[in-house]
């Protein structure tokens, strides 16, 4: 019997009974999508956080007060609360120092004002970020401006009230005008806004255009004041393959000032491992999800074998009257063995649609990103589960008695 | 020695049991019988007497517990599984009592099935199909499905599946049973024709009329032959005729 006249026979098997063989796909279809999905939700959500980490710049290192264990595959430091010892401008200068830190391309300090409430034409607005920082700063955050400019380190050094606004903010005060140039009352002093960041959208945590800054000595004289520390400094290092040693050159600058009983009292964030770290964990996620979706392609490859099963008993006569008119047992064995290839090909077709179109949808907030290989995987393994799970029915009928099989009511 | 070197059939003290001790059923108890081709012979008894047993044993379709069972000189019970099936498509040609067409499947494609299994080629498998339905008069039905013919009609479709491999043994398992008796008597005739096309043909009956176009009757009680009739000499082989 040739392949064609096999293929002929499941296939009226398949269709002879519609219903039945469209519930045992279904069992199929569902595996095969579920894997496509959560496996696209996973890397979609994986390609997010990346993302993110991306934007901050992977050169980057962050360097902030305290050491509260570590945290990201950053270089941490352990210290205590009590030992807390802040950074300031004067870490920024010797950071800054080419010799000591060949490495290292840009310092940026950041403080963060809290509270801050602006005010412009009697509308008010409270962004969720205040910072003040020096004009590095746009280059190291990858936040260029849109209009107008960023304040330049001359203005800095000038203590200039300029102030630079996140989309959000403007949108929440100005109405559609144009700000540039407006004055804005900022906890009651007046600030120029020279100008507006480029949207960055969600980070998936805030809002990142709810954002204003300001320089750094004028956000220290009006907001946050001379004494206090920085809340950060962002270090760049020269190149992404750089980072390893700029971070290291850090840790030695900082650490003879800002040491307690032998413990440093800072924390070294470094984006590269924080970004190995994170997509390490939503790799975890990703194969985790896959192995939930994986079980629903296993019931489904059961339900293929009860189907067969039920099929093999209800058409044992048949079998008898093939095998009587010299069916061998290939040939019964690769009908049942194609029809059950067929029912799971048919519905790992469906799951690979299913799967695709349901990935084109937002799902617990995560655009899900489809993986080709996730998507040749799904199909493959709810074939060949359903391949698995037919051959016991097949076999059953083929090795059935032709006489036992025609005396079968 | 040509043409009749071996019988058709030969059955050398065969018996057949089902279950074993206390229980076992003895369906034949050590029968002998030799069927030279292009016989005809009925093959008579009550209900329980072992006829189909006589017959599935004949077929290659059961082994027996007991005894040889040869076809053409072949002794079954050394044959595999696949030489077995060989011997069921090419040899053989069953005709059952129910029928036993495979369902929602046309005549033709039915009758075509025994050529699949012998791996005919397409073209070729139809042309013999439709010429086995036309040697039953059924050329105009092959497109029917068994639920749109008579019981007649699908017991001729039958037949024309038994033939279509050209096998040299008929057995046909009451093949009247279920059929009325204006259809009884055409299926007759092409038993008739057949064992005149020299076709050796075993049938089990147990209505007299039906027995009475067999060459040879053989009577079953209780697993063993009781009655063994010739009732028309044996035609001359076709080799032999034609020579």
């Amino acid at each position: 019997m040739n392949a064609l006249e096999s293929m002929r026979m499941a296939l009226q098997g398949v269709v002879s009974n519609r219903l039945r063989s469209l519930l045992t796909m279904l069992g199929i279809t569902i595996g095969v999508a579920a894997v496509i999905i959560l496996v696209s939700v996973g890397h979609g959500s994986a390609v997010a956080v990346q993302q993110r980490i991306e934007n901050l710049g992977t050169n980057i290192i962050s360097v902030s007060p305290g050491g509260f264990g570590s945290f990201g595959g950053g270089r941490a430091q352990r210290g205590t609360q009590s030992a807390v010892t802040e950074l300031t401008t004067k870490d920024v200068a010797a950071l800054q120092n080419k010799a000591s830190a060949p490495d290292v391309k840009s310092v940026t300090p950041v403080v963060n004002g809290t509270s801050v409430t602006i005010t412009y034409n009697g509308q008010s607005y409270s962004p969720s970020q205040f910072i003040g920082t020096t004009p590095s700063y746009e280059e190291a955050r990858k936040s260029p401006v849109e209009a107008g400019s960023f304040f330049s380190s001359a203005d800095e050094a000038d203590h200039v009230s300029d102030v630079v606004l996140g989309e959000t903010v403007v949108a929440n005060l100005f109405d559609g005008q144009n700000p540039i140039g407006a004055s804005v009352k900022i906890n009651g002093h007046a600030f120029l806004v020279v100008g507006v960041l480029q949207s960055k959208g969600t980070n998936g945590f805030q809002d990142q255009d709810d954002i204003a800054i300001a320089p750094l000595s004028t956000t220290q004289d009006l907001l946050t004041g001379v004494t206090g520390g920085l809340s950060q400094i962002i270090v760049e290092a020269r190149s992404s393959k750089a980072v390893d040693d700029a971070e290291a050159e850090v840790t030695s600058i900082l650490t003879p000032a800002h040491t307690s009983n032998g413990i440093a009292t800072f924390r070294v964030l470094n984006q590269a491992s924080l970004l190995q770290t994170t997509s390490a964990t939503t790799h975890t996620f990703t194969v985790l999800l896959a192995a939930v979706a994986a079980i629903s392609l296993l019931v489904g490859g059961i339900g293929v074998m009860n189907i067969m099963l039920v099929t093999v008993t209800e058409r044992t006569r048949e079998i008898g009257i093939r095998k009587a008119i010299g069916a061998r047992r290939v040939d019964v064995l690769g009908q049942f063995l194609i029809e059950a290839t067929m029912l799971s090909i048919c519905g790992g077709v469906l799951g690979v649609v299913v799967g695709l179109v349901g990935s084109r949808f937002t799902i617990v907030g995560v655009q899900p990103v489809v993986e080709a290989y996730s998507v040749v995987l799904a199909f493959s393994v709810g074939v060949a589960v359903g391949l698995f799970f037919g051959i016991y029915p097949a076999n059953r009928a083929a090795a059935l008695r032709p006489i036992e099989a025609l005396r079968y009511e | 020695m040509a043409g009749r070197r071996w019988p058709a059939v030969a059955l050398e003290s065969v018996s057949k049991s089902y279950g074993v001790g206390e229980v076992a059923v003895h369906a034949l108890r050590g029968v002998d019988l030799r069927i030279e081709s292009g016989d005809y012979v009925g093959i008579m008894g009550a209900s329980g007497s072992g006829k189909s047993t006589l017959m599935n044993l004949i077929g290659c379709l059961d082994v027996p517990t007991s005894g040889r069972c040869l076809l053409d000189g072949l002794e079954v019970s050394d044959l595999t599984d696949v030489e077995l099936s060989y011997l069921r498509n090419h040899r053989i040609g069953f005709v059952f009592q129910s029928f036993n067409l495979i369902p929602r499947t046309s005549a033709l494609r039915n009758v075509e099935l025994p050529l699949i299994y012998a791996r005919v080629g397409r073209v070729e498998r139809r042309e013999r199909a439709l010429a086995a339905l036309a040697a039953v008069g059924l050329a105009d039905r092959a497109t029917h499905g068994p639920q749109q013919l008579s019981g007649g009609q699908q017991q001729r479709v039958a037949i024309a599946r038994a033939i279509v491999t050209d096998p040299a043994l008929i057995l046909a398992d009451e093949p009247t049973g279920n059929i009325d008796s204006a259809a009884q008597r055409e299926l007759l005739q092409i038993f008739d024709d057949l064992n005149a096309a020299g076709r050796t043909i075993v049938m089990i009956t147990h209505e007299q009329d039906v027995a009475a176009h067999a060459l040879r009757t053989i009577h079953l009680s209780d697993g063993r032959i009781v009655g063994d009739e010739r009732r028309a000499p044996l035609p001359p082989a076709p080799l032999e005729a034609a020579a």
